[in-house]
């Protein structure tokens, strides 16, 4: 394989792995700041109780997010070099930002939610897990924002290098201007220059307007989505345990609470999560047509596009073996594709009408042709499938999400319902045990809905890493060799099996041992009751 | 002072808060070994635990700054030391594995298989962070793309291993006298003790470290010669601070101790950002392939916003560290919260 694979391999595999941790920081995070606002508004110790049992959960879950973090930072100048010099003038500032204005105040509060228990007051603690909360939520905005400036680039232009002679003559880099002296410039590129491989190296993305590049065509849709996403799988993760605790008729009072709690907070993101993939597949329909066409397998532009349920994407190949189209055999709702597109629910019928681009016509022209000049209309027909990402594959993972994603609206739906009528608690019922074990499988299909969307957004980019700018293939470090990934590859796979291992063992171990009763708010040391009175806290002694 | 420069001075500040902060709690790491109680052993940790997680956030800030400001430095350091920096991440994931898991069991293995593996992790931790200190200022093989022409091999030579070891010696100092600070009892009279050898070491190291620069760094004698002063003032405040480090024991000033071996490590970044400066990465032999502060950086736009960015987000960061620390403060006292 080659370096390009694998490295695509390692990214893949850390990041999916890693995204497996910051959804359930962020949806627990979330969960944890109601926990604490209850346990002040209403002093009830169970409230203290539970904070502080599902602190202990939160807490294991950040310290594997924080470690599998780090190298996600790293890997863009490990096996990205070329990528990291090409956007570095753009892309490094919200990582940048993302350190000093999300990691550190996660991590600085963490330690006073995670050992502040005897140290501070309630409501310091309530504004601790706050500042964590909002901290998670932070790290979130700022990669969303690095991520989305790569679906939909805006807010810059490409400039080349060129050697300038004291008279204002400008030479490309490779050329040998003898004893002339020169200085290396920055020339700006018109707008809508396509880069061509034999730009790489000289030419990068350089920053125009930094508000435009934050907040491109696709941030704030992608924002909602994802945040929405880490909601539901952080509040499936309490509603699976307390559902747990429920069929094994222990810890009633606590899971009941949690159980509460956690299922409006699922329902309530359900609901949003459907206006917000509402948006999002919009927002690709108007800026990332190819991505579209793959993820629906539409083979060629039409009018009343049905929109897939369920079915099989497959590539047509030539004799000689080259991608020439694709076939789908889709089972799906007739027009609703063209209505979604449009967004126009009122009038479906002319709504329907709306045109969606297929496979066949994506990449435009223009782009193949600026991308290879002089190239025939044959040759860029030929080379136009390269530029379209895996359907069959893309087809498959984004309509697992969409069905996932109703599966858990329809699941928290019931779960409500039995809720408000309180059908939930009758645990003997032979329907409601059944219901509950399906709350027990609700996170796996909650983590597996969050990669399948993951992976319907970042292989759909494909074959681009700055979509319609850089090509994948274009960005690899130049010096990393295929033993060096490998191993690493094989290195991550062993730690992060390890790390799985002990996770699931720990989880397991802290869910069995439940949380422990407490009797009354613990007294806080003499020496902060200063801190105490201030934040509210009434001590005596 | 230009941009260029201010971002230069930016990026050693948040890489001197990572060498300061995560110094003391890698230093603890080879530190841990050295006791044999497992009590002992759990207040080194619980005196690392509250914090050790925000002290790592320096380095990926420090990490994200580099890309931000100078993304051509960024991309080749790390694509050239790609075998060290996934040994680095190998390292530091091990360590938090093994401060967060070590706890969980009471089973003497367990523990025993936990506290070698934060040990050995922290060590190497130390050792790569110095090893490509010393790769930068040795210079390393830069083509006119500026991207590393060796291997895992062309880095680990003897002046980078030095600087390493160095870099060992002195987090584990650092690391000493925090768990001072942390202690109390005959754990804490034990720790005193072992000041005597590990500021010796580190005095002992960083004097032939000095030397041996300045004999077999010939890329660096012109630098020498015109910041002679600079350099010489430096490296008198860096053994200065570093002897008053048991002076200040001796008259019981644990806090002052602590403080001055701080400043050990930041005269000690200083030195090293005052010889490389305007440089980045030292190419050898090819001089002219070297990165700096203009070919290596962004554009001044972005730095310019970047800056501000900086201006007002890290006083607030320093303001709630320090806070936290505050809240931290004082002697550990193992609760069910504890590691």
């Amino acid at each position: 394989m080659n370096v390009e694979t694998l490295s695509r391999i390692q990214f893949g595999l850390t990041a999916s792995f890693h995204f497996v941790f910051p959804p359930m920081t962020i949806g627990l995070g979330l969960f944890l700041v109601i926990l604490q606002a209850l346990r002040v508004w209403t002093k009830e110790p169970i409230y203290l109780e539970l904070a502080r049992f599902w602190t202990k959960v939160f807490g294991l879950v950040f310290a594997i997010g924080v470690a599998t973090g780090i190298p996600m930072e790293f890997q863009f100048g490990t096996n990205w070099a070329h990528y990291a010099r090409f956007v570095g003038d753009i892309f490094g500032s919200p990582l940048a930002i993302e350190g000093i204005y999300a990691f550190f105040m996660e991590s600085g509060f963490l330690a006073l939610l995670l050992f502040g228990w005897n140290k501070i007051g309630p409501k310091m603690h309530l504004f601790s897990t706050f500042m964590v909360a909002l901290g998670a939520h932070f790290s979130a905005i700022w990669i969303l924002v690095a991520n989305s400036w790569m679906q939909t680039p805006a807010g810059f232009h490409l400039a080349r290098q060129m050697k300038v002679t004291a008279d204002g003559a400008q030479f490309p880099l490779t050329a040998d201007l003898g004893n002339t002296a020169f200085t290396v410039k920055e020339i700006p590129l018109p707008q809508g220059y396509v880069v061509q491989p034999a730009d790489l190296g000289h030419v990068r993305a350089v920053i125009d307007n930094f508000s435009a590049a934050i907040f491109n065509h696709t941030t704030l849709d992608r924002l909602a989505h994802t945040i929405f996403a880490c909601w539901i799988t952080g509040a499936f993760v309490v509603v699976a345990i307390s559902a747990w605790w429920l069929l094994k008729n222990r810890f009633l009072a606590e899971a009941k609470i949690s159980l509460k709690i956690s299922l409006v907070m699922a329902t309530a993101a359900c609901l949003l999560q459907m206006v917000a993939g509402d948006f999002t597949a919009r927002g690709v329909a108007k800026y990332q047509p190819a991505k579209l066409a793959a993820m629906e397998g539409i083979a060629h532009t039409e009018k009343q596009a049905p929109l897939g349920i369920v079915g099989w994407v497959s590539w047509q190949r030539d004799a000689a073996g080259n991608i020439t189209g694709i076939e789908p055999k889709t089972i799906g709702v007739p027009g609703m594709l063209s209505v979604l597109v449009s967004g126009d629910f009122l009038h479906p019928a002319q709504a329907a009408q709306t045109e969606v681009k297929g496979l066949a016509d994506v990449p435009s022209d223009e782009l193949l042709r600026a991308r290879h000049p002089g190239a025939s209309d044959t040759e860029l027909a030929k080379l136009r499938p390269k530029y379209w990402p895996n359907s069959p594959v893309l087809f498959q993972v984004y309509h697992l999400m969409i069905a996932l994603g109703v599966l858990l609206l329809l699941v928290s739906l019931l779960g409500c319902w039995w809720l408000k009528t309180g059908k939930l608690w009758s645990t003997k019922d032979k329907s409601v045990r059944w219901f509950l074990g399906v709350l027990v499988i609700c996170p796996f299909m909650a983590h597996l809905a969050t990669q399948a969307g993951w992976f319907t957004a970042e292989l759909g980019r494909q074959p681009w890493i700055v979509y319609e700018v850089l090509k994948t293939g274009e960005a690899m470090s130049a010096v990393v060799r295929a033993p060096q990934v490998l191993s690493s590859i094989i290195m991550f796979t062993l730690i992060y099996l390890l790390l799985t291992a002990l996770f699931v063992t720990l989880l397991l171990q802290k869910i069995k041992h439940g949380p422990t009763p407490v009797a009354e708010e613990p007294r806080l040391p003499e020496k902060w009751q200063s801190l105490s009175h201030r934040s509210g806290r009434q001590t005596e002694d | 002072m230009d941009l260029n420069t201010i971002w230069f001075v930016l990026v050693g500040v948040l890489l001197t808060g990572y060498a300061v902060l995560d110094g003391f709690d890698l230093g603890t790491g080879p530190l841990l070994l050295c006791t044999k109680e497992d009590r002992d052993r759990r207040i080194f940790l619980n005196a690392i635990g509250p914090i050790w997680n925000g002290n790592e956030v320096w380095l990926v800030t420090g990490g994200g700054a580099l890309f931000a400001a100078f993304p051509n430095v960024y991309a080749s350091v790390f694509s050239g030391f790609y075998d060290a920096f996934m040994l680095l991440l190998f390292a530091l994931i091990f360590r938090a594995a093994a401060i967060e898991f070590r706890s969980k069991r009471s089973s003497p293995a367990w523990r025993k298989t936990w506290d070698i593996s934060f040990a050995v992790s922290s060590f190497v931790s130390a050792l790569l962070v110095g090893v490509a200190i010393g790769n930068v200022v040795w210079g390393i093989p830069l083509d006119d793309k500026h991207d590393f022409q060796g291997n895992l091999f062309t880095l680990l030579h003897p002046y980078a291993l030095l600087v390493g070891v160095t870099s060992v010696a002195l987090m584990v100092m650092h690391g000493n006298l925090y768990l001072i600070l942390k202690t109390e009892g005959a754990l804490h009279d034990q720790l005193m003790r072992w000041t005597k050898r590990t500021v010796a070491i580190y005095l002992i190291c960083f004097f032939v470290l000095n030397v041996v620069t300045m004999l077999t760094c010939p890329h660096l004698k012109t630098v020498f010669h015109e910041r002679a002063l600079l350099l010489s003032v430096l490296a008198a405040a860096a053994f200065l601070v570093t002897f008053n480090i048991p002076r200040e024991l001796r008259r019981g000033n644990e806090g002052r101790a602590f403080i001055s071996s701080s400043l050990s490590i930041v005269t000690m970044m200083a030195l090293f950002a005052a010889t490389i400066y305007p440089n980045l990465v030292i190419s050898r032999p090819e001089l002219a392939n070297s990165l700096d502060i203009h070919n290596g950086a962004s554009t001044e736009k972005s730095l310019n916003f970047m800056f501000w960015v900086a201006l007002i987000g890290v006083p607030i960061v320093l303001a709630y560290t320090i806070s936290i620390y505050y809240v931290f403060r004082g002697k550990v006292t193992l609760t069910d919260e504890s590691y």
